[in-house]
């Protein structure tokens, strides 16, 4: 059989190195540059990097950016394999359950964010809430306290993709062969004990899609950001992708925005190489 | 069943049936439990829905004397002048508009390129999937300046066709995965057979290789489709402050105008929000398993 004429990649190729390769690539080398869109850009080496570590915005978004994937990572997979381990159940209604948990991933994250934003305005929904169960000592301004407003996103981003980790684990829990729950039983296995030996072990590539999956885009979090805070109050919920599209494209500073996008490259990188590298150990085929 | 034999001891009397009577099954009182903690925490997750939704049939002074209260009727002025004031009709055109050119030319090129990848030399096909597989991890971010700068040199800033490239170039990775992952397991028997029977090379893909890829197509439409629709900051970007504009930035544009009309950004919101909703009311089983069967690979 003859091989494919290679002109059918073409097309895919041509594109995609103009959209992805080309940018990516020229941004890398911006990088590295004072370049501010207008005259010529000269070449500064690691100048721009240095100025990221005595910059107050930028060294507070890497902590942000941080601490929300790390975050999101542990408590929506969490929540999502309990979700999966809930709906996966003979319970009533699971069918219909699981379209409702699934549902928000449709929203445009401008919407959410905006609905969110909303929800926790002083005297908003959440407020009214926290009155009706009798903890009016708890209403905020939820978006407004420098120590709360990120976390208040972060359990506003849960609430938009938990769906996505259950639905994950879900096709993970179905792949799993009934059998073995069966010889478990015979074996006299408890529902503990079925999950530890059997469920866990052949839920490794699961846990691995999902948390993967949240980390990287967690990283690179912005439409819900940028709509509820914009990196408010002070600096408290700025994020490498927030602090790079200011940089660039609302002060002009290329070079510098390009430093902190290749930032945030590098981390996904490195996330993503160690993260396939640990989890992939504890994969077991069923 | 082997927990026959251990149940039924003399003294009970035999069951009048012939069956033996069932033991209750482990963790049977576990179902009821489980479904009476889902009912809050199902209750509480549609919380944020129900605001969405009634929010905006609501009137300034509803909204006013209570944030979550029930609508006192269907309120629709809040449609009214949103639809003209954002000037939603014409956001909504865009959008579809872009989304499905879009697709459409994602879907064609990424499936050539699927072939062309899997059907081609078996030596560089590895290093040419990892090419486009490298795009997955890429953020954005990066090349979004030198992008940009491209697009406003070649003139296509506020265009429709600047998203359309923009779409099909992004949209690769994803694409190129699940068309080459799949027609890996697929014989190449029919396409020989057409090759034989003297079909050339565009013939074959386009009436044998291509509907067979057809599950996984719609995969491929729905996952495509849905982050298109969704998509955000680069639309803002290439057509904030333009008729061109799509769903998403003509909603969060509307919001900047509208600051605290809260009723009106939310009729916007759910504007923006129907159509995806609808679309997965009726197909929501095939867009979760395509969102689960897609990410397996």
């Amino acid at each position: 059989m003859r091989q494919v004429p290679q002109w059918f990649l073409l097309p895919a190729l041509a594109v995609y190195g103009v959209v992805v390769l080309y940018p990516s690539l020229a941004g890398a080398l911006y990088a590295f540059t004072d370049w501010r869109g207008s005259a010529e850009a000269s070449w500064v080496g690691l100048d721009n990097f240095r100025q990221m570590l005595g910059d107050q915005t930028a060294t507070a978004s890497l902590t942000n950016t941080l601490t929300i994937a790390v975050v999101l990572t542990i408590v929506q997979t969490g929540l999502g394999l309990l979700l999966a381990l809930a709906l996966n159940s003979a319970i009533r209604g699971r069918n219909l359950l699981r379209t409702v948990f699934f549902a928000p991933m449709m929203l445009p994250p401008v919407i959410t964010g905006l609905l969110w934003q909303y929800i926790y305005t002083p005297g908003g929904p959440l407020d009214s809430a926290m009155s009706a169960i009798g903890l009016e000592g708890l209403r905020q301004s939820w978006l407004g306290n420098e120590r709360l407003a990120l976390w208040s996103i972060i359990a506003s981003v849960i609430w938009h993709h938990v769906g996505m980790s259950m639905v994950i684990f879900l096709a993970g829990l179905q792949g799993i062969p009934e059998e073995l729950y069966e010889a478990a039983a015979i074996d006299g296995a408890g529902t503990v004990r079925k999950f530890w030996s059997v469920t866990r072990p052949l839920l490794g590539q699961a846990v691995t899609i999902a948390t993967a999956l949240t980390m990287t885009s967690s990283l690179k979090l912005f439409d819900q950001v940028f709509v509820m805070t914009g990196g408010g109050p002070g600096v408290s919920t700025q994020t490498l992708s927030l602090v790079m599209y200011k940089e660039a494209f609302v002060y002009g500073n290329y070079g510098y925005g390009s430093a902190i996008a290749l930032v945030l490259t590098m981390i996904v990188a490195l996330i993503v190489f160690l993260q396939m590298s640990v989890t992939r150990r504890g994969e077991v085929d069923a | 069943m082997t927990s026959v034999v251990q149940v039924a001891p003399a003294a009970s009397p035999a069951p009048p049936t012939g069956r033996a009577p069932r033991r209750r099954r482990r963790g049977a009182y576990g179902r009821p439990v489980l479904e009476l903690v889902m009912i809050p925490v199902t209750i509480a997750y549609l919380i944020p829905l129900y605001i969405l939704v009634s929010m905006s049939f609501k009137t300034q002074p509803e909204i006013a004397a209570s944030t979550v209260a029930l609508p006192e009727g269907f309120f629709l002025g809040n449609y009214e002048t949103a639809w003209t004031e954002a000037d939603l009709g014409r956001a909504l055109v865009n959008s579809v508009l872009v989304t499905a050119v879009s697709i459409t030319v994602a879907i064609i090129i990424g499936a050539m390129a699927g072939y062309a990848i899997v059907r081609g030399a078996r030596r560089t096909s590895g290093p040419k999937l990892m090419l486009f597989l490298l795009g997955l991890m890429i953020p954005g971010q990066l090349g979004m300046v030198p992008l940009y700068m491209l697009m406003r040199d070649v003139g296509l800033l506020q265009t429709h066709t600047a998203l359309i490239i923009f779409y099909a170039g992004s949209l690769m990775p994803m694409t190129v995965f699940l068309y080459a992952g799949f027609l890996k397991t697929q014989s190449p028997s029919f396409e020989e057979a057409a090759r034989i029977d003297g079909a050339g090379w565009w013939r074959t893909f386009w009436h044998v290789v291509f509907p067979l890829l057809r599950p996984v197509t719609g995969t491929v439409i729905i996952i495509n489709a849905i982050n298109t629709w969704n998509d955000f900051l680069v639309p803002l970007l290439y057509m904030s402050g333009t008729p061109n504009r799509t769903l998403p930035v003509a909603v969060f544009s509307f919001q900047g105008e509208f600051a605290s009309e809260w009723g009106l950004i939310f009729a916007g919101m759910v504007i923006a929000a129907l159509p995806v909703l609808v679309v997965y009311f009726f197909l929501q089983r095939h867009i979760i398993q395509g969102f689960a069967g897609g990410l397996k690979g």
